[in-house]
Protein backbone atom coordinates (compact mmCIF):
# COMPACT_ATOMS: atom_id res chain seq x y z
CA UNK A 1 0.00 0.00 0.00
CA UNK A 2 2.74 2.36 0.97
CA UNK A 3 4.69 1.85 -2.00
CA UNK A 4 1.60 1.93 -4.19
CA UNK A 5 0.70 5.35 -2.40
CA UNK A 6 4.42 6.89 -3.11
CA UNK A 7 4.30 5.93 -6.64
CA UNK A 8 0.54 7.47 -7.11
CA UNK A 9 2.06 10.54 -5.50
CA UNK A 10 4.95 11.35 -7.21
CA UNK A 11 3.47 10.29 -10.61
CA UNK A 12 0.41 12.56 -9.66
CA UNK A 13 3.15 15.48 -8.83
CA UNK A 14 4.68 15.16 -12.41
CA UNK A 15 1.74 14.65 -14.60
CA UNK A 16 -0.27 18.10 -12.86
CA UNK A 17 3.23 19.95 -13.21
CA UNK A 18 4.11 18.64 -16.65
CA UNK A 19 -0.11 20.03 -17.17
CA UNK A 20 0.46 23.25 -15.94
CA UNK A 21 3.88 23.74 -18.54
CA UNK A 22 2.30 22.56 -21.13
CA UNK A 23 -1.20 24.49 -20.50
CA UNK A 24 0.37 27.43 -19.90
CA UNK A 25 3.77 28.04 -22.12
CA UNK A 26 3.36 25.34 -24.87
CA UNK A 27 -0.26 25.52 -25.92
CA UNK A 28 -1.09 27.99 -28.16
CA UNK A 29 -3.67 30.89 -27.57
CA UNK A 30 -6.89 30.33 -28.58
CA UNK A 31 -8.23 32.14 -31.54
CA UNK A 32 -11.75 33.31 -29.78
CA UNK A 33 -10.85 32.97 -26.42
CA UNK A 34 -7.40 34.52 -26.37
CA UNK A 35 -5.29 33.08 -22.72
CA UNK A 36 -8.84 32.31 -21.19
CA UNK A 37 -8.36 29.00 -23.17
CA UNK A 38 -6.02 27.98 -20.48
CA UNK A 39 -8.24 27.11 -17.73
CA UNK A 40 -9.74 24.38 -20.11
CA UNK A 41 -6.77 22.69 -18.92
CA UNK A 42 -7.55 22.70 -15.88
CA UNK A 43 -12.00 23.18 -15.55
CA UNK A 44 -13.07 20.50 -17.16
CA UNK A 45 -10.45 17.43 -15.87
CA UNK A 46 -11.93 19.12 -12.47
CA UNK A 47 -15.57 18.20 -13.33
CA UNK A 48 -14.39 14.52 -14.49
CA UNK A 49 -12.87 13.90 -11.50
CA UNK A 50 -15.79 15.45 -9.40
CA UNK A 51 -18.93 14.40 -10.93
CA UNK A 52 -18.08 10.81 -12.78
CA UNK A 53 -14.93 9.01 -10.57
CA UNK A 54 -15.55 10.96 -7.20
CA UNK A 55 -19.60 10.33 -6.67
CA UNK A 56 -19.82 7.47 -9.16
CA UNK A 57 -17.42 5.88 -7.25
CA UNK A 58 -19.09 7.00 -3.96
CA UNK A 59 -22.64 5.64 -5.83
CA UNK A 60 -20.97 2.63 -6.71
CA UNK A 61 -19.61 1.75 -3.47
CA UNK A 62 -22.44 2.48 -1.63
CA UNK A 63 -24.79 0.13 -3.70
CA UNK A 64 -22.01 -2.49 -2.54
CA UNK A 65 -22.42 -1.85 1.16
CA UNK A 66 -25.93 -2.29 0.88
CA UNK A 67 -25.39 -5.36 -1.02
CA UNK A 68 -25.55 -7.77 1.34
CA UNK A 69 -23.31 -10.38 -0.66
CA UNK A 70 -20.74 -7.35 -0.79
CA UNK A 71 -20.61 -5.86 2.41
CA UNK A 72 -17.57 -4.71 3.89
CA UNK A 73 -16.73 -1.36 6.14
CA UNK A 74 -14.05 -0.83 3.41
CA UNK A 75 -16.53 0.05 0.60
CA UNK A 76 -18.33 2.67 3.71
CA UNK A 77 -14.44 4.04 3.93
CA UNK A 78 -13.58 4.18 0.60
CA UNK A 79 -17.39 6.06 -0.60
CA UNK A 80 -16.96 8.60 2.53
CA UNK A 81 -12.89 8.98 1.14
CA UNK A 82 -14.16 9.37 -2.40
CA UNK A 83 -16.64 12.15 -1.60
CA UNK A 84 -14.22 14.15 0.85
CA UNK A 85 -11.96 14.73 -2.42
CA UNK A 86 -14.96 14.94 -4.87
CA UNK A 87 -16.61 17.92 -2.63
CA UNK A 88 -12.89 19.68 -2.70
CA UNK A 89 -12.71 18.27 -6.59
CA UNK A 90 -16.52 20.53 -7.32
CA UNK A 91 -15.65 23.27 -5.20
CA UNK A 92 -12.74 23.75 -7.57
CA UNK A 93 -14.71 23.24 -10.64
CA UNK A 94 -17.11 26.00 -9.32
CA UNK A 95 -14.34 28.48 -8.68
CA UNK A 96 -12.05 27.46 -11.87
CA UNK A 97 -16.09 27.83 -14.03
CA UNK A 98 -16.47 31.38 -12.39
CA UNK A 99 -13.08 32.71 -13.17
CA UNK A 100 -13.71 31.68 -17.03
CA UNK A 101 -17.36 33.21 -16.59
CA UNK A 102 -15.95 36.55 -15.31
CA UNK A 103 -14.55 37.64 -18.95
CA UNK A 104 -16.45 35.44 -20.88
CA UNK A 105 -20.03 36.43 -19.63
CA UNK A 106 -19.51 39.25 -17.92
CA UNK A 107 -20.63 37.44 -14.21
CA UNK A 108 -18.94 35.62 -11.54
CA UNK A 109 -22.41 33.41 -11.70
CA UNK A 110 -25.62 32.96 -13.63
CA UNK A 111 -28.44 30.94 -12.92
CA UNK A 112 -27.57 28.54 -15.80
CA UNK A 113 -28.85 24.88 -15.47
CA UNK A 114 -25.52 23.21 -15.44
CA UNK A 115 -24.01 25.71 -13.06
CA UNK A 116 -27.18 25.43 -10.87
CA UNK A 117 -27.27 21.67 -11.26
CA UNK A 118 -23.29 21.53 -9.92
CA UNK A 119 -23.56 23.77 -7.26
CA UNK A 120 -26.60 21.45 -5.88
CA UNK A 121 -24.95 18.44 -6.27
CA UNK A 122 -21.83 19.89 -4.02
CA UNK A 123 -24.46 20.88 -1.20
CA UNK A 124 -25.87 17.54 -1.61
CA UNK A 125 -22.26 15.95 -1.00
CA UNK A 126 -21.76 18.70 1.82
CA UNK A 127 -24.87 16.90 3.45
CA UNK A 128 -23.48 13.59 3.00
CA UNK A 129 -20.37 14.51 4.92
CA UNK A 130 -22.39 16.49 8.28
CA UNK A 131 -24.13 13.17 8.55
CA UNK A 132 -21.41 10.99 8.27
CA UNK A 133 -20.16 13.44 11.72
CA UNK A 134 -23.24 12.38 13.47
CA UNK A 135 -22.17 10.13 16.45
CA UNK A 136 -23.82 6.99 15.65
CA UNK A 137 -22.78 2.77 15.54
CA UNK A 138 -20.58 2.46 12.77
CA UNK A 139 -22.99 -0.17 10.72
CA UNK A 140 -25.83 2.32 11.18
CA UNK A 141 -23.80 5.47 9.84
CA UNK A 142 -23.03 3.33 7.26
CA UNK A 143 -25.84 2.66 6.10
CA UNK A 144 -27.16 5.54 6.89
CA UNK A 145 -24.65 7.33 4.68
CA UNK A 146 -24.82 4.98 1.84
CA UNK A 147 -28.31 5.60 1.31
CA UNK A 148 -27.45 9.57 1.36
CA UNK A 149 -24.67 9.11 -1.45
CA UNK A 150 -27.21 7.04 -3.66
CA UNK A 151 -29.48 10.12 -3.59
CA UNK A 152 -26.95 12.71 -3.69
CA UNK A 153 -25.95 10.96 -6.91
CA UNK A 154 -28.96 11.23 -8.60
CA UNK A 155 -28.13 14.98 -9.29
CA UNK A 156 -24.90 13.26 -11.64
CA UNK A 157 -26.90 12.42 -14.71
CA UNK A 158 -29.38 15.69 -14.05
CA UNK A 159 -26.10 17.56 -14.46
CA UNK A 160 -24.37 15.70 -17.04
CA UNK A 161 -27.59 16.13 -19.91
CA UNK A 162 -28.61 19.58 -18.18
CA UNK A 163 -26.50 21.07 -21.10
CA UNK A 164 -28.87 18.65 -23.60
CA UNK A 165 -32.45 19.30 -21.27
CA UNK A 166 -32.11 22.99 -20.89
CA UNK A 167 -30.84 26.21 -22.85
CA UNK A 168 -28.06 27.18 -21.36
CA UNK A 169 -25.12 29.42 -21.10
CA UNK A 170 -22.64 26.94 -20.53
CA UNK A 171 -21.27 25.72 -23.61
CA UNK A 172 -22.29 21.42 -24.41
CA UNK A 173 -20.08 18.35 -24.10
CA UNK A 174 -16.83 18.83 -26.04
CA UNK A 175 -15.19 15.88 -25.42
CA UNK A 176 -18.18 13.50 -23.80
CA UNK A 177 -20.93 14.94 -26.69
CA UNK A 178 -23.23 12.48 -27.46
CA UNK A 179 -21.68 11.42 -30.59
CA UNK A 180 -18.36 11.37 -29.29
CA UNK A 181 -16.64 13.60 -31.79
CA UNK A 182 -14.66 15.65 -29.61
CA UNK A 183 -14.03 19.17 -31.34
CA UNK A 184 -10.63 20.06 -30.01
CA UNK A 185 -7.08 18.98 -31.98
CA UNK A 186 -3.64 19.27 -31.98
CA UNK A 187 -1.41 20.31 -28.75
CA UNK A 188 -4.32 21.86 -27.21
CA UNK A 189 -6.41 17.93 -27.54
CA UNK A 190 -3.14 16.20 -26.25
CA UNK A 191 -3.02 18.51 -23.15
CA UNK A 192 -6.75 18.55 -22.62
CA UNK A 193 -6.01 14.42 -22.48
CA UNK A 194 -2.79 15.00 -20.02
CA UNK A 195 -4.90 17.24 -18.22
CA UNK A 196 -7.53 14.09 -17.06
CA UNK A 197 -4.57 11.66 -16.43
CA UNK A 198 -3.10 13.83 -14.33
CA UNK A 199 -5.94 14.65 -12.23
CA UNK A 200 -7.28 11.36 -12.40
CA UNK A 201 -4.32 9.84 -11.01
CA UNK A 202 -4.20 12.66 -8.38
CA UNK A 203 -7.73 11.84 -7.36
CA UNK A 204 -6.34 7.92 -7.05
CA UNK A 205 -3.29 8.88 -4.36
CA UNK A 206 -5.71 11.39 -2.22
CA UNK A 207 -8.67 8.56 -2.20
CA UNK A 208 -6.15 5.69 -1.42
CA UNK A 209 -4.19 8.33 1.19
CA UNK A 210 -8.15 9.26 2.74
CA UNK A 211 -8.53 5.57 2.93
CA UNK A 212 -5.54 4.77 4.51
CA UNK A 213 -6.06 7.57 7.64
CA UNK A 214 -9.30 6.66 7.84
CA UNK A 215 -8.18 2.76 8.45
CA UNK A 216 -5.56 3.79 10.68
CA UNK A 217 -7.99 6.09 12.83
CA UNK A 218 -10.58 3.04 13.45
CA UNK A 219 -8.04 0.74 14.06
CA UNK A 220 -6.08 3.41 16.82
CA UNK A 221 -9.49 3.41 18.28
CA UNK A 222 -9.87 -0.02 18.55
CA UNK A 223 -6.16 0.13 20.62
CA UNK A 224 -7.28 3.09 22.17
CA UNK A 225 -10.44 0.78 23.95
CA UNK A 226 -8.28 -2.06 24.16
CA UNK A 227 -5.94 -0.40 26.28
CA UNK A 228 -8.96 1.93 28.52
CA UNK A 229 -10.57 -1.63 29.58
CA UNK A 230 -6.89 -3.23 30.27
CA UNK A 231 -6.14 -0.36 32.26
CA UNK A 232 -9.83 -0.81 34.43
CA UNK A 233 -9.10 -4.20 34.81
CA UNK A 234 -6.04 -3.53 36.14
CA UNK A 235 -7.39 -1.39 38.28
CA UNK A 236 -9.67 -3.68 39.35
CA UNK A 237 -7.51 -6.64 40.32
CA UNK A 238 -5.37 -4.49 42.03
CA UNK A 239 -8.14 -3.14 44.65
CA UNK B 1 -49.34 -2.07 5.75
CA UNK B 2 -52.50 0.81 5.27
CA UNK B 3 -54.08 -0.08 8.96
CA UNK B 4 -50.69 0.13 10.08
CA UNK B 5 -50.46 3.43 8.33
CA UNK B 6 -53.93 4.26 9.97
CA UNK B 7 -52.97 4.11 13.35
CA UNK B 8 -49.63 5.54 13.54
CA UNK B 9 -51.64 8.60 11.99
CA UNK B 10 -53.79 8.44 14.73
CA UNK B 11 -51.21 8.37 17.18
CA UNK B 12 -49.21 11.63 15.55
CA UNK B 13 -51.95 13.46 15.25
CA UNK B 14 -53.48 12.50 18.62
CA UNK B 15 -50.39 13.62 19.93
CA UNK B 16 -50.24 16.96 18.32
CA UNK B 17 -54.17 17.90 19.03
CA UNK B 18 -52.63 17.11 22.84
CA UNK B 19 -49.44 19.70 22.80
CA UNK B 20 -50.03 21.83 19.71
CA UNK B 21 -46.57 22.31 18.68
CA UNK B 22 -47.67 22.86 15.23
CA UNK B 23 -50.47 25.24 16.19
CA UNK B 24 -48.15 27.41 18.28
CA UNK B 25 -44.77 27.15 17.25
CA UNK B 26 -44.99 25.95 13.40
CA UNK B 27 -48.05 27.45 12.59
CA UNK B 28 -46.71 31.20 13.73
CA UNK B 29 -43.36 31.00 12.53
CA UNK B 30 -44.41 30.49 8.70
CA UNK B 31 -46.92 33.19 9.34
CA UNK B 32 -43.92 35.60 11.01
CA UNK B 33 -41.67 33.99 7.65
CA UNK B 34 -44.16 35.90 5.42
CA UNK B 35 -44.22 39.16 7.36
CA UNK B 36 -40.30 39.16 7.73
CA UNK B 37 -40.24 38.45 3.45
CA UNK B 38 -42.47 41.58 3.47
CA UNK B 39 -40.68 43.44 5.57
CA UNK B 40 -37.39 42.84 3.74
CA UNK B 41 -38.87 43.70 0.20
CA UNK B 42 -40.51 47.29 1.55
CA UNK B 43 -44.31 47.69 1.14
CA UNK B 44 -44.80 47.79 -2.47
CA UNK B 45 -48.13 45.65 -3.27
CA UNK B 46 -46.53 45.29 -7.03
CA UNK B 47 -43.35 43.72 -6.02
CA UNK B 48 -45.29 41.45 -2.92
CA UNK B 49 -47.31 40.34 -5.73
CA UNK B 50 -44.68 39.50 -8.04
CA UNK B 51 -42.48 37.69 -5.41
CA UNK B 52 -45.28 35.77 -3.73
CA UNK B 53 -45.41 32.39 -5.93
CA UNK B 54 -41.34 32.09 -4.47
CA UNK B 55 -41.72 33.60 -1.15
CA UNK B 56 -45.42 31.40 -0.82
CA UNK B 57 -43.03 28.00 -1.13
CA UNK B 58 -39.95 29.64 0.95
CA UNK B 59 -42.44 29.80 3.76
CA UNK B 60 -43.98 26.68 2.43
CA UNK B 61 -40.36 24.54 2.63
CA UNK B 62 -39.12 26.34 5.92
CA UNK B 63 -41.99 25.37 7.62
CA UNK B 64 -41.99 22.08 6.50
CA UNK B 65 -38.79 21.04 7.91
CA UNK B 66 -39.87 22.12 11.27
CA UNK B 67 -42.64 19.98 11.56
CA UNK B 68 -40.80 17.45 10.50
CA UNK B 69 -38.54 18.00 13.34
CA UNK B 70 -41.53 17.93 15.16
CA UNK B 71 -42.63 14.47 13.68
CA UNK B 72 -39.31 12.98 14.15
CA UNK B 73 -39.24 13.69 17.59
CA UNK B 74 -42.03 12.07 18.75
CA UNK B 75 -40.55 8.55 17.04
CA UNK B 76 -36.71 9.17 18.91
CA UNK B 77 -38.83 10.28 22.19
CA UNK B 78 -38.39 7.62 24.97
CA UNK B 79 -38.82 4.00 24.05
CA UNK B 80 -41.11 4.90 21.06
CA UNK B 81 -38.76 3.62 18.13
CA UNK B 82 -38.61 0.43 20.64
CA UNK B 83 -42.02 0.30 21.54
CA UNK B 84 -43.01 0.28 17.62
CA UNK B 85 -40.53 -2.16 16.60
CA UNK B 86 -41.79 -4.67 19.38
CA UNK B 87 -45.12 -4.08 18.00
CA UNK B 88 -44.14 -5.73 14.62
CA UNK B 89 -45.80 -2.99 12.99
CA UNK B 90 -44.60 -2.75 9.31
CA UNK B 91 -42.12 0.01 8.57
CA UNK B 92 -44.06 0.82 5.11
CA UNK B 93 -46.98 1.60 7.13
CA UNK B 94 -45.07 3.44 10.19
CA UNK B 95 -43.40 5.60 7.57
CA UNK B 96 -47.08 6.38 5.41
CA UNK B 97 -48.91 6.61 8.73
CA UNK B 98 -46.33 9.70 9.64
CA UNK B 99 -46.16 11.09 6.25
CA UNK B 100 -50.24 10.93 6.58
CA UNK B 101 -50.08 12.65 9.84
CA UNK B 102 -47.35 15.20 8.41
CA UNK B 103 -50.11 15.94 5.22
CA UNK B 104 -52.79 17.13 7.44
CA UNK B 105 -50.48 19.20 9.11
CA UNK B 106 -49.30 20.77 6.34
CA UNK B 107 -52.15 21.27 4.23
CA UNK B 108 -53.05 23.29 6.92
CA UNK B 109 -50.29 25.28 7.19
CA UNK B 110 -50.54 25.62 3.45
CA UNK B 111 -54.09 27.39 3.77
CA UNK B 112 -53.13 29.91 6.43
CA UNK B 113 -49.79 30.57 4.11
CA UNK B 114 -52.41 30.95 0.85
CA UNK B 115 -54.39 33.21 2.67
CA UNK B 116 -51.89 35.31 4.03
CA UNK B 117 -50.09 35.76 0.83
CA UNK B 118 -53.57 36.75 -0.97
CA UNK B 119 -54.46 39.28 2.06
CA UNK B 120 -50.87 40.75 2.56
CA UNK B 121 -49.07 40.48 -1.11
CA UNK B 122 -52.41 41.46 -2.95
CA UNK B 123 -51.98 38.11 -5.04
CA UNK B 124 -55.16 37.52 -7.49
CA UNK B 125 -55.58 33.99 -8.54
CA UNK B 126 -57.39 33.22 -11.77
CA UNK B 127 -56.54 29.58 -11.75
CA UNK B 128 -57.33 27.88 -8.42
CA UNK B 129 -57.28 24.73 -9.40
CA UNK B 130 -53.71 24.68 -10.42
CA UNK B 131 -52.52 26.51 -7.56
CA UNK B 132 -54.75 23.69 -5.12
CA UNK B 133 -53.42 21.04 -7.17
CA UNK B 134 -49.67 22.15 -7.03
CA UNK B 135 -50.16 22.73 -2.98
CA UNK B 136 -51.40 19.12 -2.55
CA UNK B 137 -48.94 17.17 -4.43
CA UNK B 138 -46.37 19.30 -3.56
CA UNK B 139 -47.33 18.97 0.29
CA UNK B 140 -47.10 14.91 -0.78
CA UNK B 141 -43.69 15.53 -1.46
CA UNK B 142 -42.32 17.60 1.32
CA UNK B 143 -43.73 15.28 3.53
CA UNK B 144 -42.50 12.05 2.21
CA UNK B 145 -39.16 13.75 1.98
CA UNK B 146 -38.83 15.25 5.20
CA UNK B 147 -40.25 12.00 7.05
CA UNK B 148 -37.17 9.98 4.87
CA UNK B 149 -34.76 12.50 5.66
CA UNK B 150 -35.49 12.70 9.19
CA UNK B 151 -35.23 9.56 9.64
CA UNK B 152 -31.83 9.48 7.80
CA UNK B 153 -30.80 12.23 10.28
CA UNK B 154 -30.80 10.15 13.01
CA UNK B 155 -30.38 10.92 16.52
CA UNK B 156 -32.46 13.88 18.06
CA UNK B 157 -29.49 16.25 19.26
CA UNK B 158 -28.24 16.26 15.64
CA UNK B 159 -31.00 16.63 13.78
CA UNK B 160 -32.49 19.98 14.60
CA UNK B 161 -29.15 21.39 12.33
CA UNK B 162 -28.71 18.72 10.21
CA UNK B 163 -32.35 18.09 8.48
CA UNK B 164 -32.23 21.24 6.78
CA UNK B 165 -28.73 20.44 5.28
CA UNK B 166 -29.68 17.15 3.84
CA UNK B 167 -33.41 18.32 3.19
CA UNK B 168 -33.62 21.19 1.41
CA UNK B 169 -31.01 20.87 -1.39
CA UNK B 170 -33.38 17.97 -2.32
CA UNK B 171 -36.40 19.70 -2.20
CA UNK B 172 -35.37 22.38 -4.64
CA UNK B 173 -37.75 20.29 -7.35
CA UNK B 174 -40.58 21.04 -5.33
CA UNK B 175 -39.66 25.31 -4.60
CA UNK B 176 -39.09 25.54 -8.74
CA UNK B 177 -41.72 23.67 -9.60
CA UNK B 178 -44.66 25.15 -6.85
CA UNK B 179 -43.26 28.33 -7.92
CA UNK B 180 -43.83 27.64 -11.64
CA UNK B 181 -47.45 26.38 -10.94
CA UNK B 182 -48.26 29.32 -8.70
CA UNK B 183 -46.99 32.07 -11.31
CA UNK B 184 -49.24 30.03 -14.18
CA UNK B 185 -51.88 30.11 -11.62
CA UNK B 186 -51.98 33.68 -11.13
CA UNK B 187 -51.36 35.04 -14.81
CA UNK B 188 -52.77 31.79 -16.97
CA UNK B 189 -51.58 33.28 -20.07
CA UNK B 190 -48.10 33.02 -18.80
CA UNK B 191 -48.39 29.12 -19.30
CA UNK B 192 -50.12 26.00 -18.49
CA UNK B 193 -49.08 24.54 -15.05
CA UNK B 194 -49.62 21.31 -16.19
CA UNK B 195 -45.98 20.37 -17.21
CA UNK B 196 -45.10 22.17 -13.40
CA UNK B 197 -47.56 19.90 -11.62
CA UNK B 198 -46.33 16.52 -13.58
CA UNK B 199 -42.98 17.23 -11.71
CA UNK B 200 -44.70 17.57 -8.45
CA UNK B 201 -46.61 14.34 -9.22
CA UNK B 202 -42.82 12.55 -10.10
CA UNK B 203 -41.72 13.87 -6.80
CA UNK B 204 -43.98 12.71 -4.93
CA UNK B 205 -44.20 9.36 -6.67
CA UNK B 206 -40.57 8.60 -6.41
CA UNK B 207 -39.96 9.86 -2.93
CA UNK B 208 -43.11 8.02 -1.80
CA UNK B 209 -41.43 4.37 -3.16
CA UNK B 210 -38.09 5.28 -1.28
CA UNK B 211 -39.29 5.64 1.70
CA UNK B 212 -41.78 2.39 1.20
CA UNK B 213 -38.59 1.12 0.47
CA UNK B 214 -35.75 2.34 2.69
CA UNK B 215 -37.65 3.82 5.91
CA UNK B 216 -36.87 -0.10 7.33
CA UNK B 217 -33.34 -0.49 6.73
CA UNK B 218 -33.23 3.28 8.00
CA UNK B 219 -34.97 2.63 11.57
CA UNK B 220 -33.17 -0.83 11.92
CA UNK B 221 -30.60 1.07 14.67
Amino acid sequence: MRRTLTILGVASVALVALDVILGLWVTPPDADQGELVRLVYLHPALAWVALYLAFGMAALCAVLYLWPRTRSMRFDRLSASAVEVGVVFIGLTLITGSIWGRPTWGVWWTWDARLTSTALLGVLFLGYLALRRVPADPEVRARRCAIAAIFAAVDVPIVHFSVVWWQTLHQGATVLNPNLTPTIHGLMAWTLLLSFIAFTTLFAWMVLMRFQIEELRESGEDVELTRALEARRAEGVAS
Amino acid sequence: MWRDAVLIAGRDLRIEARSRVALWQVLPFAVLTLLLFAFALGPRPGLLAQSAPGLFWLAVLFSSVLAAQRSMAIEGSGATRDSVRLLGLDPAGVFLGKVLALLAEMVALEAVLLGGVVLLFHVTVTSWGVLIGACLLAAVGLCTANVLYGSLAGEARMRATLLPVLVLPVVAPVLIAGSKAFSASVAPGSGSGARWLGILVVFAVVYSAMGVALYGPLEES
